[in-house]
């Protein structure tokens, strides 16, 4: 690991002035993604930014029909946390599916979603729940949020603040895991409220992605079998030493069926 | 060079560290400290599993930087006047080791989940371990160590 500035601001404020002006400055969450990359040299940073005496962006608040998660919130504390298992159990199974105790004690949602791995758990909740990013300048709105391979909306000194869910009538996440990392090799989480269905998948593709076919099939009929023959195109989907495309593509029907029938 | 302060197996510890110096490294060259191991230093298999505050975290995907101001417990923080945790008994009475090199980690993640789940059943000290590798035991005598040594925990 090359050396670098170590910075810890306890306001949001001060962080942003910190990053100002320096191309090589990064923010660190909990530093789970962040540490084994300055370790494998993939980046060299002049300035790392800990964001974890910073009171603001942590906490969970449960008010009306929105959970919103504060960015420093820990894997673990959304996992165990009473009052978003009982407004949308799916995102605090989803938490306590990530990784594994030690990582789940570290790494943040604001990490995670800023990270946008293409086999990360957190922006398939993102973009199926229809929620909304929070950053120091804006509200950005999960369709719009993630641009590609490791890419997001967000802009130059902008920070993740907060992320935002409404509450839906179900949902469910399904995930086939890596066995050594618990990354989603293929991750569906589906959501109904009302009339609408949204359905994200994590693993399959350079980046998370609704897939139309199955929203289509399940807002006419919120059951397994009404996706059981739904054709899923992976001609563009990952494939390496875990699992073929096809073999994805097998897989986004499946765990959207387990996702549906698990869906509460 | 930065100065990191911290509480380390109930002592306050000062040390001038490089930014980069991870936590695991801290403790293993600067304090002596050499029961928690380094197995694979990419975040994967647990062998360097501490307590900080209280939560078990992978100590070499930590800046010691981090840990400032925190409170640092280590394997060789756990034994009691000369006797050992009872977690550390349950491992060795149910021969939860062979070679020994992931056995701090694992005793560290164990007590961790002892304090954080009331009643440890197989099936969960299965997926609790699953940030902890051991290429020895196959992991029977691990689980059955872990589940004694809960249950002594709370006697
Ligand atoms: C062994 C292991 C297993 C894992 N398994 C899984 C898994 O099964 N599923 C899964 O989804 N994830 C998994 N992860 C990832 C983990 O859950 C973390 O969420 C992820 O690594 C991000 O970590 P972090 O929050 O500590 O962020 P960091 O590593 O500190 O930061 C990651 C990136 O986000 C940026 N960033 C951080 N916070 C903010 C913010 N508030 N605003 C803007 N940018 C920000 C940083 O600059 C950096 O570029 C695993 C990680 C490890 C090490
Ligand atoms: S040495 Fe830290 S996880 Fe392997
Ligand atoms: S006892 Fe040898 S690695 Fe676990």
């Amino acid at each position: 690991m090359h050396d670098f500035r170590y910075h810890r601001p306890s306001s949001v404020d001060e962080a942003v002035k910190l990053l100002a002006g320096k191309s090589d400055a990064r923010v660190m969450a909990g530093g789970m993604t962040l540490i084994p990359t300055l370790k494998q040299r993939l980046a060299k940073l002049t300035d790392v930014i800990d964001l974890a005496a910073i009171k603001e962006l942590k906490g969970i608040k449960v008010e009306g029909k929105a959970v919103t998660i504060g960015a420093m919130t820990p894997h673990h504390e959304v996992a165990s946390s009473i009052a978003v298992k009982k407004a949308i159990p799916a995102l605090a199974a989803l938490a306590a599916g990530i990784g594994d105790p030690h990582v789940r004690h570290r790494g943040t949602i604001g990490g995670a979603v800023a990270n946008n791995d293409p086999t990360a758990d957190y922006t398939a909740a993102v973009l199926a729940l229809n929620a909304t990013v929070k950053t120091n300048k804006r509200s950005i709105a999960a369709d719009s949020f993630f641009k590609g391979l490791f890419e997001t909306a967000l802009g130059e000194g902008e920070l993740i603040t907060a992320v935002s869910f409404p509450v839906v009538d179900k949902a469910a996440y399904m995930k086939f895991a890596n066995p050594a990392s618990r990354y989603a090799i293929v991750g569906v989480f589906v959501a109904k409220s009302g009339a609408s269905v949204r359905t994200a998948v994590t693993g399959a593709a350079s980046c998370v992605f609704r897939c139309a076919p199955i929203e289509t099939a399940l807002a006419k009929s919120f059951a397994p079998e009404a996706i059981a023959s739904v054709m899923i195109d992976g001609k563009d989907f990952n494939s390496d030493i875990h699992a073929s495309a096809e073999y994805r593509a097998h897989l986004v029907r499946v765990m959207a069926q387990r996702a549906v029938a698990a869906a509460a | 060079m930065p100065t990191v302060s911290l509480e380390v197996n109930g002592k306050p510890v000062k040390a001038e560290v490089e930014a980069r110096t991870l936590l695991v490294q801290l403790l293993r060259y600067d304090l002596g400290l050499t029961g928690t191991h380094v197995g694979c230093d990419t975040s994967q298999c647990g062998a360097c599993v501490i307590h900080v505050d209280g939560r078990a975290v992978k100590s070499c995907t930590m800046l010691a930087l981090q840990a400032g101001g925190t409170k640092v417990v280590t394997i060789e923080g756990l034994a009691r006047d000369g006797k050992l945790h009872p977690m550390q008994a349950a491992f060795k009475e149910h021969h939860g080791l062979q070679c020994g090199f992931c056995t701090p980690g694992m005793i560290m993640a164990a007590v961790d989940m002892a304090n954080r789940i009331p009643n440890l059943d197989e099936k969960t000290v299965r997926h609790e371990l699953e940030g902890n590798l051991c290429r020895c035991t196959g992991y029977h005598n691990i689980v059955q160590a872990v589940l004694a040594g809960a249950k002594a925990m709370r006697a």
